[in-house]
């Protein structure tokens, strides 16, 4: 059973790397709006050569 | 079009904007210049995908746009106060778009860019119902924007000031941070102790054994330092101010049980509670931080509440007009109220004859009309002529300021509503390894080499779950269920106060009434009535609308008709000329005496509060239409099943007294619990009144009721409410009528039973596992056995009750 010593501590840093990046997720504001990119998502048109400035280049971040 | 006539019906087709009925003779069919205006912008810009995507009919209608012109949102000080520069030099604001509200709605909006150039992103929250412009400041000003969002249906204002704002998001991320932490930290040190329960079930090695205590020591010291310092924070502000708070055991409790679990550790001998206490940690910041959401919902509302008056009023100086701050408003002062424009402050017309939407007060979407000497209040919305208005009461002391403040106050009073799941958690940790050392003491004078066994038996065999997460998880499921039949009830405390309540007060328009006019009688020629129905035939009027029912099918042939704008309409038909429409407008074709009695007729049927709309056939007086809000066709039925409930049912209205005593009689209701004519602050006091005798449901809209709302056990907000009456109420009603009544009733019963059901077997189940534990029957291993036994009892109990399971079918509404 020596493997768990090596099994459990990896499981564990593994586990710190998935917080670390919903820290970082939640920091960076992306759970801010769970809503709308779902639908978002559903109702993108073909790309228009009008709409130069498209929303996809910018974060979601609510501090613009 | 995608939006064919597929709900028109044979005279009338269904406008391509929002579904109302409207002739038939164009191509792409309107019922209004503003569907149409709204239309053309949205096609000429190439979205009319909008129109796809939509889910009409269901949709209902499109909030009609205002005249509002916006001017105010290119004033510096509103830029000031909420607009923020981007880098890039462009400016940007968040504004909330109540109307907005489906996939639809979002798709059109983020394509603002295409539909007003100089808007270089538009981004929607869909939750928050808000939208985040960004735009060119020197291309076009905002008041463009926002007239633009206007005629697509969407009136938009700012937001809250912006720093609050921000502060709000961050505390929300790093409070989702805390929880993310705190979970993973429960999670793992559950894993371990399933590792470490085991062991004792197989047998376990020393060196994982110890390997897996000191794993838990790890994520447990992590999850007590980092999310959970708030408890010890909170606990020491509480010792230092000598107010009791509830932290205080919580810290406690983790404190001692984490300096027992070290000392086991440390010393590789006894039991190790590492995982309750991560678990604890976890679930009482995920608690608090649903409900802290719930209660920022509510303060929004009344937020946004406040943006409802203007920032600046014109002022009359002499002759000219100066804008000046609300602030630098006093009494006495004269002001000058443009049309379009809500107004400043409370006070009396001094010059001007006009209407003023008073829904924000009233809920009666009807526009009032005014003359000199009337009384108007800050917050409504002056819809005809210029004003003139002399100050009688500003900021605070309006009649706005006023009901937001008792929607403030009950807010308050109902917020820190302690959780009766975390007490019992925190006694529960307090309490258990005290019962165990007891029965391992008392097990040390009867056989000691089984003392340690039993004391950790009974750590393990009792179960908090049972005991505490009966009540919430009944209620949460109840919530789900419940919000899945569009009733949104708010806590769970609200379910209990709704079982236990006797007494339901409804508000009359929308819940027993239509909340749209009907023909209640008709005073003379019943042969006229097709003529008229042809007349009105053109028109989505709701008046013109209630005069045509029952005669849709009639084809005759209408000419020369003329419409004049808020009196009526003049036209031939089967040879005779008709004028319909308000008394003064008829009266003008009559002979004086006969106009004189139909006018002093007409004032009574307006005293009585119905609506008369007067016939005028060849200049003679030919018919009074007598239209009032008629009763519900079901709510009859309704109230007898309530009354069967054990409920009784009176009604509370700002209504005539007549009006309310005629819906009460046709619905059922026993007059003695009806009362008419009563303004918020009457509602308030009858609310309270009726709570001497027991819990009291009050059911409402407007903003109007919003603190007789607060001010009952349980307010309950229907489907067409203003916002205050949602944030001052506990349960939020989406459809309409009053069987979602019935269902909250009943649904919150089966609930409330299956909690007493769940306490009772739990308590049983904890009383023998102790019981059976100090008689030496369990040991640790069959404890481990069954103690999640209980918990899925438990759980299955609560997710398997028949709360909120099956909804009363929703009456179909004739103009949905």
């Amino acid at each position: 059973m020596s493997v768990l010593y090596l099994m459990v501590p990896m499981a564990l840093v593994l586990g710190i790397g998935a917080v670390i990046a919903f820290i970082w997720a939640s920091k960076t504001g992306q759970y801010d709006d769970v809503d709308s990119p779902a639908h978002r998502m559903l109702h993108d048109d073909p790309p228009d050569p009008q709409a130069t400035d498209t929303p996809g280049n910018k974060t979601n971040s609510r501090t613009p | 079009m995608p939006l064919d006539a597929a709900i028109a019906s044979p005279t009338t087709t269904a406008c391509v904007h929002c579904g109302l009925p409207a002739p038939d003779d164009d191509a792409p069919a309107f019922c209004c210049h503003g569907c149409e205006a709204a239309y053309s912008l949205i096609a000429t810009c190439g979205l009319d995908r909008y129109y796809t995507l939509r889910d009409t009919p269901e949709h209902g209608e499109l909030p009609a746009s205002s005249d509002h012109t916006y001017a105010e949102m290119d004033d510096p000080s509103y830029h000031a106060r909420h607009v923020i520069m981007t880098r890039d030099g462009l400016h940007a604001i968040e504004l909330s778009l109540p109307s907005m509200h489906c996939g639809a709605c979002m798709w059109l909006l983020e394509r603002l860019p295409r539909l007003v150039r100089g808007v270089a992103e538009a981004r929607v929250n869909l939750r928050q119902a808000t939208l985040l412009v960004r735009w060119d400041n020197r291309a076009v000003p905002l008041s463009r924007i926002a007239r633009t969002l206007d005629t697509l249906g969407y009136p938009a204002r700012a937001l809250a000031p912006d720093s609050q704002r921000q502060a709000r998001i961050a505390a929300n991320r790093r409070d989702l941070a805390h929880i993310g932490v705190a979970g993973a930290c429960a999670g793992n040190a559950m894993l371990y102790a399933i590792c470490l329960y085991a062991g004792l079930f197989e047998g376990i090695e020393p060196g994982p054994a110890t390997m897996f205590r000191w794993l838990s020591l790890c994520v447990t010291s992590v999850a007590l330092a980092w999310p959970g310092r708030v408890f010890f924070a909170n606990a020491w502000a509480s010792i230092r101010t000598r107010t009791p708070h509830l932290d205080l055991p919580i810290s406690f409790a983790l404190i001692a049980g984490g300096g027992w679990s070290l000392i086991a550790t440390l010393t590789g001998k006894g039991e190790v509670y590492f995982d309750s206490l991560s678990v604890l940690v976890f679930i009482l910041l995920a608690g608090r931080y649903l409900q802290k959401r719930r209660q920022q919902a509510g303060s929004d509302a009344v937020a946004a509440l406040f943006t409802l008056t203007p920032t600046r009023a014109r002022r009359v100086e002499g002759n000219s007009l100066r804008e000046v701050p609300i602030e630098s408003l006093a009494l006495g002062d004269e002001i000058e109220v443009r049309a379009g424009d809500s107004l400043p402050a409370d006070g009396v017309i001094l010059a001007g004859d006009s209407s003023v939407d008073q829904s924000l007060l009233t809920g009666e979407s009807r526009p009032a009309p005014i003359g000199v000497g009337s009384r108007v209040c800050a917050g409504t919305v002056n819809l005809g002529d210029v004003l003139r208005i002399r100050v009688e009461k500003t900021g605070d002391s309006t009649r706005l300021a006023g009901i937001v403040r008792l929607v403030e106050q009950a807010a308050q009073r109902r917020a820190p509503i302690v959780l009766f799941a975390d007490r019992l958690a925190g006694l529960f940790t307090v309490g258990m390894p005290a019962l165990a050392a007891i029965v391992a003491i008392i097990w040390l004078f009867i056989e000691p080499s089984r003392s340690v066994e039993l004391g950790v038996a009974l750590l393990v065999v009792t179960c908090p779950c049972a005991l505490g997460l009966a009540t919430p998880l009944t209620l949460v499921v109840g919530l789900g269920r419940a919000a899945r039949q569009g009733l949104l009830i708010k806590g769970g405390d609200v379910i209990q106060r709704v079982a236990e309540s006797r007494l339901i007060l409804l508000d009359k328009t929308g819940t027993l009434t239509l909340g749209r006019p009907r023909v209640c009688a008709w005073e003379g020629d019943e042969s006229i009535r097709p003529l008229v129905a042809a007349l009105e035939g053109r028109t989505a009027h709701p008046v013109a609308q209630a005069l045509r029912e029952g005669y849709e099918h009639v084809a005759l042939h209408v000419e020369k008709a003329t419409h004049t704008t808020g009196a009526g309409v003049t036209g031939v038909v089967a040879g005779r000329t008709l004028r319909v429409g308000s008394p003064a407008f008829v009266a003008r074709t009559l002979v004086p005496h006969e106009a004189a009695s139909m006018l002093a007729r007409t004032t009574q049927i307006a005293r009585e509060g119905l609506t008369p709309v007067v016939v005028g056939v060849d200049g003679v007086l030919g018919a009074i239409a007598l239209l009032g809000d008629d009763v519900r066709p079901e709510a009859a039925d309704a109230v007898a099943r309530l009354h069967a409930l054990g409920l009784r049912v009176g009604i509370l209205s700002g209504d005539h007294p007549s009006v309310v005593d005629a819906v009460a009689r046709r619905a059922g209701i026993d007059s003695s619990s009806v009362v008419g004519g009563l303004s918020p602050e009457d509602k308030v006091a009858r609310v309270q009144l009726a709570r001497g005798g027991g819990r009291v449901v009050f059911v409402g809209d407007g903003v109007n009721d919003a603190a007789a709302l607060a001010a009952a056990d349980v307010g309950v907000a229907m489907q067409t409410g203003a916002e205050a009456a949602l944030a001052a109420a506990d349960v939020y009603i989406a459809r309409r009528g009053l069987a979602p009544l019935i269902d909250l009733v009943v649904g919150s019963r089966t609930a409330m039973r299956t909690i007493r059901q769940n306490l009772v077997a739990s308590f049983i189940y904890n009383v023998l596992a102790v019981t059976g534990t100090l008689l030496g029957l369990v040991t640790p291993l069959l404890a481990a056995l069954i103690m999640p036994m209980s918990s899925i009892t438990v759980l299955s109990v609560a997710l398997r009750s028949r709360t909120f399971r099956e909804a009363s079918p929703t009456p179909p509404e004739s103009h949905p």
